[in-house]
């Protein structure tokens, strides 16, 4: 068995230990490393399939911020018509109002992913210059075409009754929602993990990230696995986008292009076409974003940056870097 | 005379703006293994990699079991029953030895006889068979690459210079075992560097140079002739024992 390598875990424990002793204060510092772990799953969400798409094909995809965009409108439309049982006063119907939301952001979000590989990334595979350009211009336009269907106003996206407000614990409060963000970004690493490594579209996957030509002289079509894990991805961003929303309680049209230095950041520091690093690059950005935002808020623009220099100065490839041959 | 399982005729591949096969006429027989030789540069790899579709031929015929292969794409071609070894062994590092081994087996999990005859083969591929492949020796990597060519019934391998950089005991542990996988009448066609490899190995022979094949025949027939051999290779196989 490949011998885990725990240390850029231990680095997340360490900075959660550092940020206490600063603090002092536990409540406070359980309050932040909760907002922290639900922002953090919610930026591995919207970037996992990113990093997979990277590692599998090489392609730089600067439009997978209009998944996560298209995602949150859709999942806003659906809570809007869905306004009965998402303000009823029980459990139950507002789940099951986040839950229709939440899979008609991913649907609507993988329908797009799959226009966009087929139209816009297929005649490009290989070119980055072209890449960069023409997802960009993707990008714009998709995002001229929500202001079309959705209008240019900020749009308000309320949560489900039963999951606003907080849970006191003696003094410490703790959102409800973002406990639903961090069951849901839990659920999927899990899936993803299990996925990766007990199935064999899994082992393919993981194969073709190292070595495509080796996979496809082996007799697979490493293109038709592509288009599969781009049209996840595009459903996994569409699902974060829907569940983001939520979680800023509003949306304008460039939610998806705000993210994506975000989830760029944590799919170089976790290492391009690593699920495991994206995992732990994600936690590590929420985290730091949160407890230097509390600590000393006039540097917390240029944290990540900084963040990710040092973790490229640690490991030149990311925390998981990727055999590629 | 039976039909060759393998048969290239007059192909030519360009890569980018080289010319690198100029024209490739050579047959593999049925349940033999054929030597493919040449001095670096001649086109032995190129060759390989365009029979299994890696780069495409720009013209010339390339038959497998009868039917013409030069215009399928890989996965196609490797669907019909062709594995390959690739010089440099293009072993998934970050799968572990199973793994990789379940990944080689198309028609479902390998066969448990299979296996058996992998681990009799190779009895370091059970030692770690849960290890990652990046963590074994290079000899190891090689014997990984060579398992999961031969992990299912395969009718075509292509080997592309298996012995290279190994350890005199591990290649000749490989040479053994071709020396069994040829008794199950497995067709292999195999680039080498290494004479006496290729002589104690090869059944027929192909020499390259310059992209065309300049000479085939029986490998008995270019081992027993130091003439031959100092023109086509420059050098006599008795130098390389």
């Amino acid at each position: 068995m490949k011998r885990a390598d725990w240390i850029p875990v231990g680095l997340t424990a360490a900075i959660a230990i550092a940020a206490l002793a600063f603090m002092g204060n536990p409540s406070t510092w359980l309050t932040l490393s909760i907002a922290g772990l639900a922002m953090g799953l919610l930026i591995f969400l919207m970037a996992s399939g990113l990093t997979l798409v990277f590692g599998l094909m090489d392609v730089m995809n600067f439009a997978h911020g209009v998944f996560i965009a298209v995602g949150a409108y859709v999942g806003a439309s659906v809570m809007k018509y869905l306004a009965a049982p998402a303000a009823a006063d029980s459990l139950l119907e507002n789940l099951g109002a986040l839950l229709c939301a939440a899979l008609a952001a991913a649907l609507a979000a993988a329908l797009l992913g799959w226009f966009f590989e087929r139209v816009i990334i297929r005649p490009v595979y290989g070119q980055h210059l072209k890449q960069i350009l023409i997802t960009t211009g993707g990008l714009i336009v998709a995002e001229q075409l929500i202001v079309v269907l959705w209008g240019p106003d900020l749009v308000p996206m309320q949560r489900p009754t039963t999951l606003r407000g907080a849970f006191l614990v003696g003094d410490m409060a703790i959102e409800k929602f973002r406990l639903v963000a961090v069951a849901v970004g839990l659920v999927v690493f899990v899936a993803m993990m299990l996925l990766l490594n007990r199935t064999k579209i899994g082992l393919l996957i993981r194969a073709g990230v190292e070595n495509k030509e080796m996979v496809e002289a082996m007799g697979y079509r490493i293109r038709r696995l592509f288009v599969a894990v781009f049209v996840a991805g595009s459903a996994l961003a569409g699902l974060g986008g829907a569940l983001w929303g939520l979680y800023q309680e509003s949306l304008t049209v460039h939610i998806g292009a705000q993210m994506m230095v975000l989830i760029f950041i944590v799919i170089i520091i976790g290492g391009l076409g690593s699920v495991g690093g994206c995992f732990v690059g994600a936690l590590l950005v929420g985290l730091v974003t949160n407890y230097v935002g509390y600590l000393a808020p006039k540097v917390a623009l240029g944290t990540n940056i900084l963040l990710m220099v040092l973790i490229l100065l640690w490991r030149p490839q990311g925390l998981y870097p990727v055999s590629k041959s | 005379m039976a039909e060759p399982l393998l048969a290239l005729a007059g192909v030519h591949t360009h890569i980018g703006q080289y010319h690198i096969l100029q024209g490739v006429d050579f047959a593999v027989p049925r349940g033999e293994l054929t030597m493919l030789l040449g001095r670096n540069g001649a086109g032995k790899t190129t060759a390989l990699r365009t029979i299994l579709g890696l780069w495409r031929a720009s013209a010339g015929s390339i038959r497998l079991d009868g039917a013409e292969i030069a215009n399928e794409d890989t996965p196609t071609i490797a669907g019909r029953s062709v594995a390959y070894v690739p010089e440099s062994m293009g072993i998934f590092a970050g799968l572990t030895v199973r793994e990789n081994l379940v990944l080689a087996a198309r028609a479902g999990p390998p066969a448990a006889e299979r296996l058996e005859t992998i681990f009799r083969f190779f009895p370091p591929m059970k030692k770690f068979w849960d290890l990652a492949a990046g963590n074994l020796s290079g000899g190891q990597k090689q014997m990984l690459s060579i398992s999961r060519a031969i992990v299912e019934p395969r009718k075509l391998i292509l080997i592309d210079e298996p012995t290279k950089g190994l350890a005199p005991a591990i290649i000749q542990n490989l040479i053994e075992a071709f020396a069994e996988l040829k008794r199950t009448d497995t067709t292999i066609l195999m680039v080498e560097q290494n004479f006496h490899a290729a002589r104690s190995l090869g059944d027929s022979v192909a020499v390259m140079d310059a992209g065309r094949i300049v000479h085939a025949g029986r490998m008995a027939e270019l081992a027993a002739d130091d003439a031959l051999q100092t023109k086509l290779l420059g050098l006599s196989l008795e130098a390389h024992q």
